[in-house]
């Protein structure tokens, strides 16, 4: 009977929590497009080639990273020349070394045989670049490689 | 009076629409992993004794700064080198590799064990090139493992090493391994660089 109704007030109504999900979700997606997975800014243009018989790089934690190719359009001051880049600048093949140092000094010391060096070369490098690198690295001892290439095949595509 | 509740305005769809747009940036999201070639460069100190090896075991491949293919003295397509690459290693020169089935060409390598590839560049050759023949090497190496994983033991020799690296894989794996060792010592990848 309407007559007993409980009256309603006095209490505080709940807050409505059903738009939290929604913020979270903003949240989630503004971290999903400002992550940047990759660690190094590139100054150069690094079109891989293309190979089939791949092997995968897994265990990131232990890859060093040497890239190589033509300066950007941005940086263009620096020649149409390739050019070697280490972290996040262009460096000489000298510094190769001290940047090798540099990386097996952050790892643990057991894990430093393992250490693989990734070369991203540029499809139009040359190979005298790629070469002063590879003589760089067996100064250094650094003698695993990897040439890190697509997935493809490597007839016919330009 | 009782206060009168405003109206709700109805969010239930509002986690469709998040699901939606979250299952969009997953599936377009590529978490990259890189691959590539693995090469294991030749240590530095150089050992002063002279190995002498027989020309007919050395498969020259050069490469100039054109990108044009000299192999063993003749010019070729970079479609060729595969399988003129295999028909060298496996040809089975002296009769000692019972597994292989080659011409058996004495004039060409003496077994696999034996044979090696050299590949030299110039300074101006493009690195896709580079990448395309060695890619072209690596390819005739593992066809001959994957025919001989197939005889010895019914399966292919990438899908063995695939297995291998496999951290869920549930079958045993220190056989596995002998059985990779043993694929890798019939047929040793040797190839060498010019500098």
């Amino acid at each position: 009977m309407s007559k007993f109704k409980k009256k309603k007030g006095g209490e505080i109504p709940a807050v409505n929590t059903a738009a939290l999900p929604d913020i979270v979700f903003m949240l989630l997606f503004f971290f999903m497009v400002a992550t940047v997975m990759r660690q190094n800014t590139l100054k150069i243009q690094n079109n891989l080639p293309f190979a089939d018989q791949v092997e995968k790089l897994d265990k990131k934690d232990l890859v060093m990273y040497i890239y190589a190719g033509k300066p950007s359009q941005n940086y263009k001051q620096f020649g149409t020349e390739a050019r070697i880049q280490l972290n996040d600048d262009f460096a000489s093949v000298n510094d190769i070394a001290a940047f090798i140092a540099q990386e097996r000094a952050s790892k643990r010391e057991e894990l430093i045989p393992f250490l693989t060096t990734a070369l991203k070369v540029d499809s139009d490098a040359n190979m005298g670049l790629i070469g002063d690198i590879k003589q760089e690295l067996r100064k250094v001892n650094a003698l695993k490689i990897n040439y890190t290439t697509k997935k493809g095949s490597v007839f016919g595509r330009d | 009076m009782a206060k009168r509740a405003a109206p709700e305005v109805n969010a239930g769809s509002m986690a469709d629409i998040a699901f939606l747009l979250l299952i969009f940036f997953l599936v377009t999201t590529t978490i990259e992993v890189d691959s590539g070639i693995n090469r294991k460069l030749p240590p530095m100190e150089e050992s002063d004794e002279d190995v002498i090896i027989k020309q007919k075991n050395i498969f020259t491949v050069l490469l100039n700064g054109r990108d044009q293919l000299l192999v063993e003295d003749n010019i070729m397509e970079l479609k060729d080198l595969r399988k003129a690459a295999r028909e060298f290693l496996d040809n089975g020169g002296d009769g000692s590799c019972s597994y292989c089935k080659g011409k058996k060409d004495p004039s060409s390598s003496d077994n696999p064990d034996k044979a090696i590839i050299s590949l030299k560049n110039e300074r101006e050759t493009s690195y896709k090139m580079y990448i395309a023949v060695q890619n072209e090497l690596v390819a005739a190496y593992n066809e001959l493992r994957d025919a001989r994983a197939q005889a010895l033991y019914g399966q292919a020799f990438t899908e063995m090493e695939a297995n291998y690296k496999d951290v869920n894989w549930p079958g045993n794996k220190e056989k596995l391994k002998e059985k990779i060792d043993q694929i890798k010592l019939d047929y040793p990848q040797k190839l060498s660089e010019v500098q």
